[in-house]
């Protein structure tokens, strides 16, 4: 216990990257032991897909038109259960300062928590495109669905990650984050169901590029943003 | 290593620190003192560079807070009521992740002595969620020693510490010490505080209400000292 | 507590009586459109109100990025005031929308961009608002506050841009040649001249009434100050 530890890279950009990475793997290895937060998103997208089902009484034809539809439904709904508790676990243990204590920019908090949140998304994601498909017996698995829900995951999980940041320090908490996330994602629900539904109906490409478009624009513009603002939102 | 300068903390429109003034060179042991709600936490908060201040200097180690906030965090170990644990992943797996926010090297090595040094070691594989709370304050510890910071901010690290746990803390304590590294801790422990500080400041109604190095209490003892500067 | 500027009196009676005289215009100054006749009134007070609320929201944005730079809580004032105005202007606008659409399209709503964006923007304020009263310390409300107008301000143009990419069914007005475009009209040199009027007089209105919300947060703000003087 005689000597310091020195440290271990020294570049900037090396100590980031380093910080993102443990807190995405911290996030990772945590919930891989508890499950608890991937089997609550699971289970509770299964249930939407389920009332879907009812509420709208699916036939064939019909099917095609909506099925992207409520796919996005789904995910952004699961999508806040994820984004809630993934936040509140560092609220609730203090564990916020922790990670705030630590000589790193607030950026990489941020982008960790964005790594980890995307990460469970996809994961749940990519469970229910198959049980989907499974329910309705129609292949719902295809590159450029897989491509559209990955850019549109990404939108989702920027604005919600520091939405959710916010939300977890107020009284109402869970309840805040669908209200201040679902009218600023707007846009990305609009063109990642458009674009989904291109997809599935096989529509020509140069009809889909356009809501393609809007998805990049809108993740590098709030990923941006994001980035720039999270220190407000954690600092006091 | 420490200057406080003038520092005002406001929250909304109430003043907590009105222009608190407050220097501790390296090697010091400061204990602050003061009845709850004085500011105690704010300050130390503040001194973590977790909160910013309203109005004034606050210098550690030659760094200014808050613009070169980064800087002090590297030699700053902070621990307070919460643990800063993570329920969900065994203590080698906390430290080992703060090890890595800290970017330390020989990180293995480095976990095994801290997991020695607050007696957690045979218990290195369990989940912190099913520890007690005497076992989640002593990784607590660790967590803040764990790059081997020059300056130590403790609040209340007593309490609720079983016996083991409280001399396990007092050893900490006293080792770091030893090393001449800079302590401020603030507590409600007056006998334990008198046995280890270098120096007792009282904060109360926003400053330093008074001050006093160990030598110069002399006949009184720490309880008289921290009445008679409550009521002045 | 100050009493109201003599400035502030005066462009109140301005305001109303610019008011009464944008109703005497759209009523008896501009002439009686071919085919949707009386109803087609409407339009002059809803794009009047549809620009104002525009006006509110740049000013929300703006204040909100001041907020965020200079921590001056006088932005927050008057942000919140902003947000306070244009919700209201806009919900005119909705409303008036919603008059004028269903003698002409016989239906209360439609889904085009302006409408729907008008819509999600409402939410976005009400959602402003609810975060701003899950928060009691004004300081972490007025930075939330600037993040989230920041942020909703943002979506809004990428929200039109959305819902565009869609047929839309609002009427291109000015010149409107489109033969797409249903409930499209010509506009006489007097209909543009009361248009431009309405939109002249509800700036002024807004001005008014921003001015007086503006007023009412100061005021507020001082309240609380007086009263956390009393409790201490």
């Amino acid at each position: 216990m005689n000597r310091a530890a020195p440290r271990r890279s020294s570049t900037v950009a090396g100590s980031f990257l380093r910080a993102v990475g443990a807190i995405a793997w911290k996030d990772l290895a945590a919930e891989l032991r508890s499950r608890e937060l991937l089997s609550a998103m699971l289970v509770f997208a299964l249930l939407v897909i389920l009332i879907f089902n009812f509420a709208l009484e699916l036939d064939v034809k019909t099917r095609a038109t909506i099925t992207a539809g409520v796919l996005w439904v789904t995910f952004a709904f699961a999508g806040t259960l994820g984004l809630n508790r993934s936040m509140a676990v560092e609220k609730d243990q203090g564990c916020l300062d922790g990670l705030l204590l630590a000589p790193v920019d607030r950026s990489a908090i941020y982008f960790g928590k964005v790594v980890s949140n995307l990460a469970f998304m996809l994961i749940v994601e990519a469970i229910v495109l198959p049980v989907y498909s499974f329910l309705y017996n129609t292949n719902v698995v295809s590159l450029g669905l897989v491509g559209v829900i990955l850019l549109g995951s990404i939108g989702y999980v920027a604005v919600g990650t520091l939405l959710s940041s916010m939300a977890v320090q107020t009284r109402t908490r869970d309840v805040m984050l669908p209200i201040l996330l679902f009218p600023v994602i707007v846009p990305v629900l609009v063109a990642a169901v458009k674009a989904s539904s291109g997809f599935l109906q096989g529509l020509p490409m140069n009809e889909i590029l356009p809501w393609l478009n809007l998805l990049v624009v809108y993740d590098i513009i709030f990923i941006a943003i994001a980035f720039m603002v999270f220190d407000y939102v954690v600092e006091e | 290593m420490i200057e406080v300068r003038k520092l005002i903390k406001r929250f909304g429109l109430k003043t907590i620190l009105r222009g608190l003034d407050f220097h501790v060179a390296q090697g010091e042991f400061v204990v602050l003192l003061g009845p709850n709600g004085a500011g105690k936490t704010t300050f130390l908060r503040i001194l973590a560079s977790l909160s910013r201040p309203s109005l004034g200097q606050v210098v550690i180690a030659g760094h200014t807070l808050p613009v070169q906030a980064a800087e002090v965090r590297r030699t700053l170990g902070v621990v307070s009521h919460q643990p800063l644990l993570y329920g969900d992943l065994t203590a080698e797996e906390n430290l080992r992740f703060y090890g890595r926010m800290y970017d330390l090297q020989n990180l293995d090595a480095r976990l095994t002595e801290v997991l020695q040094l607050v007696g957690l070691e045979h218990r290195r594989r369990d989940l912190v969620r099913t520890f007690s709370r005497g076992m989640q304050q002593r990784l607590a510890i660790g967590r803040a020693v764990l790059h081997d910071p020059e300056v130590m901010l403790f609040d209340e690290p007593y309490t609720g510490l079983d016996q083991d746990a409280s001399a396990m803390l007092d050893d900490v304590l006293r080792n770091v010490a030893a090393r001449g590294r800079t302590v401020v801790m603030t507590s409600h422990d007056l006998a334990r505080a008198e046995e280890l500080g270098s120096r007792f400041d009282v904060l109360s109604r926003g400053v330093i209400a008074a001050s006093c190095l160990q030598q110069e209490l002399g006949s009184s003892n720490l309880l008289t000292f921290y009445k008679q500067a409550l009521a002045a | 507590m100050t009493p109201t500027p003599r400035a502030l009196r005066v462009l109140e009676i301005i305001s109303f009586l610019l008011l009464v005289a944008a109703v005497w215009m759209v009523f008896f100054f501009a002439p009686l459109e071919a085919v949707m006749g009386a109803v087609q009134k409407v339009f002059y007070f809803h794009v009047a109100n549809a620009w104002v609320g525009m006006l509110g929201f740049i000013a929300a944005g703006i204040s909100g990025i001041a907020y965020l730079r200079t921590h001056d809580m006088k932005w927050d004032i008057v942000e919140v005031a902003a947000v306070e105005i244009s919700l209201v202007f806009f919900l005119i606008a909705i409303v008036t929308g919603s008059i004028w659409a269903y003698p002409v399209w016989n239906t209360w709503w439609t889904w085009d961009p302006r409408l729907t964006t008008a819509a999600i923007l409402e939410l976005i304020y009400i959602a402003y608002m609810l975060l701003r009263q899950g928060i009691e310390d004004p300081e972490r409300r007025a930075r939330f506050g600037a993040v989230y107008t920041l942020i909703g301000g943002l979506s809004v143009p990428l929200t039109f841009m959305s819902i565009r990419l869609f047929r839309t069914i609002h009427p291109v007005v000015v010149g409107g040649s489109n033969a797409a475009a249903q409930g499209g009209f010509d506009m006489s040199p007097r209909m543009l001249q009361s248009m431009l009027f309405s939109i002249l007089v509800f700036s002024v209105i807004f001005i008014t009434l921003f001015w007086h919300r503006i007023r009412i947060g100061v005021l507020a703000q001082t309240v609380e100050q007086l009263k956390l003087k009393l409790t201490q």
